[in-house]
């Protein structure tokens, strides 16, 4: 049902009946190592240790009842729910022989671009083309940074992209401060007194607490998460968005990033590595539906169920990254908006379109969500996205 | 009284939980046993209120081991975790002995006299026979330091205070980590614990928890709570009804002398199953005579 999305409801259905185990050709800890690599294939991290553990584990529980091998190989090998779908699969046909109907690997989607109105007919916006300032003569004025600055990323040439790639890499993003519990060293005497050093001081003046030291709450930035569309529609911006994710994730100790296309997909983890293209080649090979079909208002049903849900959205600042073109239903995403936006902080919504004319009124998605919207601001280029690190941040 | 070392099946675990309330299933009675067995530490994950805290209390009870709590929270230190100086006394004290004329040594002040010992510290040094039970709850509100310094203790079991000296356990504490997945626990920290998913209970466990929990609730009106709230599971909530939830519901309506669930006894109890008023609104929207067809239909 769900192989590589985040999905802990489905985990509650009961083991159903499965037949009995194949008899273990070989010792336990040679299946373990090989159950182990089964895993791995399968895009599951088993380090080693956790395979001695189960050696140790099975030999407490047994081989001889199915259901306490499959426990005990769960309890020590599996650390995430999103991974049980696809260790169920590979227990089945690892200890029972046997593949399950249609668990193969998912087929990608095939490159399409997910219009969900027929093409905006390029004349009817008489009258915006004039008042774009015009390229050359504006050139000529701006150096090769700014040129690039403001630049629209579909335009970008290799070469200017390349470039671009380390001008996003300096991007850094923060979040809205909010007071927290912890408390820092104060410079003013005010708040609590802070008896730690107090008691350190006066050891130094011999017994009299002359002067006193205090703390004061500190201030946190809080949570970001970055929701990013990678669906067909959004080919010519996701490669930059995409990398201003990693930055993003890379600079900022609180920053979750997702991709949503026909399902969500966390790259928080994928992204984490400071090597920026390890952290691309990674989070590519987890993003199983890039460039596919786009399906907002389940994607966002699931981050809500998944992770809003669960607090990672609450009092957070929420960015989609989305050109607002949906094929699924408009309805399912107005409840989605609407449950995300009541416990975050607040909603952004960047859209690389918005500076195109006439484009708005066209994507029945965007219209459908942006009612939720707290801020809804452009995508498009190195200097939008400067802008909305500022919108983050206040 | 029973060691922990001393149980020798999965099915010991079941039922010694079972025989302090709380009934588990074979996924998280396996991992348990081998948390035990293993003296490994056990992370339990899973939505609000599907009993992770509950486990460890019910481990404490059973075993005889005291337990020790560590609720972890945004900017939680060393200083709430494992140990402190009493400061004030130890402030107070150097007043009286310079009050006596005679000069305070630094190591007279940084003594166990003066040392407050935290849930961490205290599990590691534990006076008795039976380990104690540690439960580090809701580990995912603490920050990546802290969870740094909790895969340190938790690998050797020794915490190194430098004015005293090493302190390490004999026995490891059974130990149990907490989390609501609000953010990822980190991977060395994972990687260092048995693991299970606890998930809502199916029907027939949620009504045997109800027996248990719930006692004075009548038997029908408990399977028509446990099949509703099923129902509720099922629909898109903000938050949707944990065990906790099922159990306050079932007895507030035995409270209120119903023994039946129908539209008028939803209406008048929503707000102790559903804690939001948006989901309470979803729920009335979705219609309330829905819930009640679809509780009953579940086992006609
Ligand atoms: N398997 C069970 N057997 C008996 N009682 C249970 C069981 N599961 C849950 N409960 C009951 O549900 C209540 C809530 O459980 P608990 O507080 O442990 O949940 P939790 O998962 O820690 O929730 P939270 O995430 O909100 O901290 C407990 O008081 C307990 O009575
Ligand atoms: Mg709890």
């Amino acid at each position: 049902m769900c192989a590589s999305t985040v999905c802990p409801r489905s985990c509650k259905r009961p083991r159903r009946a499965m037949p009995e185990l194949r008899p273990m050709p070989a010792s336990p800890e040679r299946m373990v190592v090989a159950f182990a690599r089964v895993l791995r294939r399968r895009g599951l991290d088993v380090p080693v240790g956790a395979t001695v553990t189960l050696a140790e584990a099975l030999a407490r529980v047994g081989v001889d009842r199915r259901d306490r091998v499959y426990w005990a190989c769960r309890a020590t090998l599996v650390r995430r729910p999103e991974d049980i779908d696809a260790f169920d699969e590979a227990f089945d046909a690892f200890w029972l022989g046997h593949v399950r109907a249609g668990s193969q690997v998912v087929v990608p989607v095939p490159v399409t671009l997910a219009h969900d109105a027929p093409d905006p007919d390029p004349g009817a916006d008489p009258g915006t083309d004039a008042e774009e300032p015009d390229a050359a003569r504006v050139t000529v004025r701006w150096s090769r940074a700014e040129v690039l600055r403001h630049r629209d990323f579909a335009a970008y040439t290799a070469e200017e992209f390349a470039e671009a790639r380390r001008l996003i890499a300096d991007l850094r993003l923060a979040g809205a401060l909010r007071r927290s519990r912890r408390v820092r060293k104060g410079r003013r005497r005010r708040g609590r007194p802070d008896l730690r050093r107090t008691v350190r001081r006066a050891l130094r003046t011999s017994g009299e607490p002359i002067s006193r030291a205090f703390v004061e709450p500190s201030q946190r930035p809080r949570r970001v998460v970055l929701l990013c569309d990678v669906s067909g529609s959004m080919e010519p911006y996701a490669r930059a968005l995409v990398r201003f994710l990693h930055a993003a994730v890379v600079g900022g100790a609180r920053v979750e990033a997702f991709a949503l296309g026909t399902r969500l997909t966390r790259l928080t983890r994928e992204l984490s590595s400071r090597d920026a293209d390890a952290a691309m080649a990674s989070a590519a090979r987890r993003v199983l539906d890039w460039s596919g079909g786009t399906r907002l208002g389940e994607g966002l049903r699931a981050f809500n169920d998944q992770w809003g849900q669960r607090g990672m959205a609450r009092g957070a600042v929420v960015v989609i990254l989305s050109d607002g073109w949906d094929r699924g239903d408009p309805e399912l995403l107005a409840v989605q908006m609407g449950r995300l936006q009541r416990v975050a902080h607040r909603v952004v919504w960047v859209n690389p379109l918005k500076a195109t004319p006439g484009y708005a009124p066209l994507a029945q998605g965007m219209a459908a969500a942006l009612p939720y919207v707290d801020e809804f601001v452009e995508g498009h280029s190195l200097a939008s996205l400067e802008t909305l690190a500022e919108v983050i941040s206040r | 009284m029973v060691h922990p070392v001393e149980i020798e099946s999965v099915d010991d675990v079941v039922a010694g939980l079972a025989a302090h309330e709380y009934l588990a299933d074979e996924g998280l009675a396996t991992a348990v046993f081998l948390a035990m067995t293993l003296r490994r530490p056990l992370l339990l994950e899973g939505e609000a209120g599907v009993g992770k805290t509950e486990v460890a209390k019910a481990l404490a009870r059973w075993t005889g081991g005291e337990l020790l709590r560590l609720q972890c929270y945004e900017g939680i230190d060393a200083s709430q975790a494992v140990y402190e100086w009493d400061y004030s006394r130890q402030l107070l004290h150097l007043r009286a002995v310079e009050a006596g004329g005679r000069e305070v040594v630094e190591d007279e002040l940084y003594s166990e006299r003066f040392l407050v010992r935290r849930p961490l510290l205290r599990a590691i040094d534990y006076r008795g026979d039976v380990p104690p039970v540690l439960l580090v709850d809701e580990v995912d509100r603490a920050d990546d330091e802290f969870e740094a310094f909790l895969l340190e203790i938790l690998s050797d079991f020794a915490i190194t205070i430098p004015e005293l000296g090493t302190f390490s356990a004999r026995v490891p504490p059974l130990t149990v980590l907490t989390s609501n997945r609000t953010r990822d626990v980190h991977d060395a920290l994972k990687r260092r614990c048995l693991y299970h998913w606890i998930a809502h209970p199916d029907f027939e466990r949620e009504l045997a928890i109800l027996r248990v929990r719930a006692p004075k609730v009548p038997e029908q009106l408990a399977e028509q709570v446990a099949s509703a709230v099923s129902v509720l599971r099922a629909l898109d909530l903000y938050k949707p009804p944990g065990v906790a939830e099922t159990i306050d519901w079932a007895e507030a309506l035995a409270a209120l002398n119903r023994d039946l669930l129908d539209e008028s006894a939803i209406d008048v109890t929503l707000g102790t199953i559903l804690k939001y008023r948006e989901d309470q609104e979803r729920v009335r929207e979705h219609g309330l005579p829905a819930i009640v067809q679809a509780a009953a239909a579940r086992h006609a």
